[in-house]
């Protein structure tokens, strides 16, 4: 299947990238550009929203950790909303999750976000 | 003999379909439903790194899969073609989990192998005169076959 990635940027200037699909080492490459592509548009603050991924390898976690060290420069944020076991286990097998904020809903990131403002 | 015998041009789009076959044996070979996710995860990595290495010394050669199930167990190696005195070092291995944070906040963190190393019930890396090779396995309980 192929990878579909989408984003709309929030009032409160969050950016939430929505992608549905597998993120390997084939289709990783497109999510990489958009991550480059609003970084350059200016946009700091991200939020990943992985609960339509079907699959997900170290090439996604590389373009992920990627996509932070570039919104960290910028003294901005990339967290991930995902509830799946499965892929919350990767991210617990390479230790990520001290790395990442990672929520259950967007609504429960934007309230984070509001309250450490 | 393995069951199965697989080679592909090295080519990211080929690991999917390196998976699919992978997933297909592997239920066949009657490895539990509830690791199948573990193993697809394995092998896809394995093979990724296969062809990244394939892609940097030898892009025309093939990479090498061999799945066979034996004595309840099925086993699964991922060959590539680069011999040691192209690749750096010695065999490669897995980061300690502690270290794997900082490492790939550095960029310096070998995360496919982690996750091999996290997922796989069994694995050995090693560096044969070909190639590296990453030997995985898993329980398996083949079916028995329908009555005639």
């Amino acid at each position: 299947m192929d990878l579909k990635v989408n984003d709309y940027t929030t009032d409160d200037g969050l950016t939430v990238i929505t992608v549905e699909g597998e993120i390997d080492v084939y289709t990783a490459p497109k999510l990489r550009e958009k991550l480059i592509d609003l970084v350059n548009k200016g946009k700091f603050h991200l939020l990943v929203d992985m609960e339509k991924v079907e699959f997900l390898d170290s090439t996604g976690l590389g373009v992920l950790v990627g996509g932070l060290k570039r919104v960290r420069a910028h003294d901005g944020s990339l967290e991930l909303v995902c509830t799946q076991e499965r892929i919350l286990k990767i991210f617990r097998i390479t230790g990520l999750t001290k790395v990442f904020g990672i929520h259950k809903t967007i609504a429960e990131a934007e309230e984070k976000r509001k309250g450490a403002k | 003999m393995a069951t199965v015998e697989l080679s592909f041009s090295a080519l990211p789009v080929h690991v999917r379909t390196a998976r699919l076959i992978v997933t297909a044996v592997a239920r066949r070979s009657g490895v539990d439903e509830a690791i199948m996710d573990e193993v697809r995860l394995a092998v896809g990595e394995a093979c990724s790194r296969a062809v990244e290495a394939h892609r940097a010394h030898c892009p025309d050669e093939p990479v090498r899969l061999e799945l066979s199930d034996t004595a309840h167990r099925f086993q699964v190696i991922v060959s590539d073609s680069v011999p040691a005195d192209e690749a750096e070092g010695g065999p490669p291995s897995a980061p300690r989990p502690d270290d794997l944070p900082a490492l790939a906040l550095a960029g310096d963190a070998d995360l496919g192998l982690a996750v091999i190393a996290g997922l796989a019930d069994d694995v050995e890396i090693s560096n044969t005169p070909k190639g590296v090779q990453i030997r995985m396995s898993w329980p398996a309980d083949r079916p028995a076959p329908p009555a005639t």
